[in-house]
């Protein structure tokens, strides 16, 4: 009983991961309707950036990233103004092309530079530090930290969508380009601004990723899948919904472990496509479109 | 110099011809109409003055500068704001919130505010969280108009705010007209009802096929007149 309970808890934690892994995706699609398939590389990328500056300026990777958030904010805003705002139009293929593109370049990249070695984050004691909840269940603080910046992150994500002027010039330019033009609002400029802020989610993501695993250049692909299944579980266009698909697909996977342990993967991709065939809108689909 | 001009203003959608050098001119305070059968490109001169689509650049004067090649976005931060056809309300956005963006590119004082418009349709002000596809269309055209004022503009461009509308609620929103003159704004109004479009405006412009076909003030114009640039022959 307690191995169930345990792999529950366990499950409930590794989907704040994978909902991390997904809110900046779910970012990018809500605002531009832009598959990014270089998702999983760039959060591989900004792993690499906190790596980078802890170790050249000595720092904690939780203090790295402070330092690593302002500078991805503003290589997002460059890359999408210079680059994913010609791409974007009214054809499909252009931005799929141009971001699996990117997903070459960047794996090979950051293996000319960082070579093929496995990397982790060093953060001291906290890495293996855990919490008692009393009947043989631990959490360890790293996962929890892990649900609780996907729930602040999504909490800030809504508060800004929701709550603040360009949040409601981000929500108008996804309903339609054409009229939010009219209100004033510059649409290559408010998508380079969505796209720094993706880059903030993802740098927060890139924390966790390495904190909890070790990580190479080519391991971006499967983390892109997985931010793709809690994207679709949870329904397109809602943060909440992202984040409860990232929660379902953390529960299939560790219970799927618990069953067998060759079958935590296919667990979670299988949990995917029950929700499809069940809910092919996903569990929290926006009322329109 | 009159407020707004456009010289020989042509326009295309993709390689169809829209529009063939059309003239007219708006003054301080003045309302215009523009009148015509469908496809007589009514609607695409008010997306060519409001940046949506381009003609040449000096075809467009806005205080006699050129401005027909800027971008959208910008024509507004001069202070023409557009009520499109068909509304087109943004309907992840609740009614107020519709109305606050309208006033996201232009940040010019000036008489109106969220508190302004409600006064204006009170109705609104009871609807302002709904969603808008939940409003009835006289409701979302009057959400349409007050998110283009929110933006204190200049001059409002108005296309077919009458347009599948009851009579009833018509004149309703065609009472909110005077209001909005009298705060100095110009108004070219697109209309396919005629009578109104007479009612309303210092001059009228006739569009026949992507030409101008007759211009005058509503007084001066006979039946017939109107007939023959609306229909042709």
């Amino acid at each position: 009983m307690t191995g169930w309970l345990d792999a529950l808890i366990q499950g409930v934690l590794l989907g704040g991961l994978y909902a991390l892994f997904a809110a900046g995706l779910s970012l990018m699609f809500g605002v531009m309707r832009l598959v990014n398939l270089a998702h999983g590389d760039l959060i591989v990328l900004a792993a690499f950036a906190i790596l980078f500056i802890a170790s050249k300026l000595g720092l904690d990777p939780f203090v790295a990233v402070l330092v690593a958030i302002p500078i991805l904010f503003v290589i997002g805003f460059a890359l999408q103004h210079v680059l994913l705002n010609r791409a974007l139009g009214r054809d499909l293929l252009p931005p799929l092309l141009v971001t699996f593109g990117l997903s070459i370049i960047i794996q090979n990249g950051l293996l000319q530079v960082f070579s093929a070695d496995s990397q982790r984050l060093r953060s001291g004691a906290i890495e293996t530090s855990s919490i008692q909840l009393g009947g043989g269940i631990a959490v360890g603080v790293v996962p929890l930290l892990t649900l609780l910046s996907a729930i602040a992150v999504i909490v800030l994500l809504n508060l800004i969508f929701y709550r603040t002027p360009i949040g409601r010039a981000f929500r108008a330019t996804s309903d339609d380009l054409e009229v939010a033009q009219l209100m004033g609002v510059d649409i290559r400029r408010i998508f380079a601004v969505a796209m720094g802020l993706a880059f903030v989610v993802i740098t927060i993501a890139a924390l966790y990723l390495g904190l909890r695993a070790n990580f190479d250049p080519t391991i971006g692909p499967a983390r892109l899948l997985y931010a793709f299944e809690a994207v679709i579980i949870g329904g397109l266009g809602s943060f909440w919904g992202t984040l409860a698909g990232g929660i379902v697909l953390g529960l299939a996977q560790t219970i799927g472990a618990r069953i067998d342990p060759e079958w935590q993967i296919l667990a979670g991709h299988l949990a995917f496509l029950v929700v499809l065939v069940l809910r092919p809108r996903g569990l929290f689909p926006r009322a329109q479109d | 110099m009159p407020l707004l001009q456009t010289r020989g203003l042509t326009a295309f959608y993709g390689d169809f011809k829209a529009l063939y050098g059309i003239d007219t001119t708006l003054e301080k305070g003045e309302t215009i109409a523009i009148i015509g059968a469908n496809g007589a490109g009514k609607s695409t001169f008010l997306k060519a003055i409001a940046g949506l689509i381009h003609g040449a650049a000096d075809s467009v004067l806005l205080d006699g500068s050129p401005i027909g090649a800027r971008p959208a976005a910008d024509i507004v931060k001069l202070g023409i704001a557009l009520v499109p056809e068909g509304r087109r309300l943004f309907p992840s956005l609740n009614v107020e919130e519709n109305l606050l963006i309208g006033g996201y590119g232009r940040k010019a004082p000036g008489p109106w505010t969220l508190d302004r418009v409600y006064a204006m349709f009170p109705i609104l002000k009871e609807r302002r969280v709904s969603a808008t596809p939940t409003l009835s269309g006289g409701q979302q055209q009057m959400a349409a108009i007050g998110r283009a004022l929110m933006s204190n503009p200049r001059i409002l461009l108005c296309d077919e705010i009458s347009l599948g509308l009851a009579p009833i609620i018509i004149a309703d929103i065609y009472a909110a007209l005077p209001q909005i003159k009298a705060e100095g704004t110009s108004v070219v109004l697109v209309e396919q009802d005629i009578v109104q479009a007479m009612k309303v405006a210092d001059r009228v412009y006739c569009f026949q096929e992507g030409r101008l076909s007759l211009t005058g003030r509503p007084r001066d114009l006979t039946r017939d007149q109107i007939h023959r640039a609306y229909f042709g022959s």
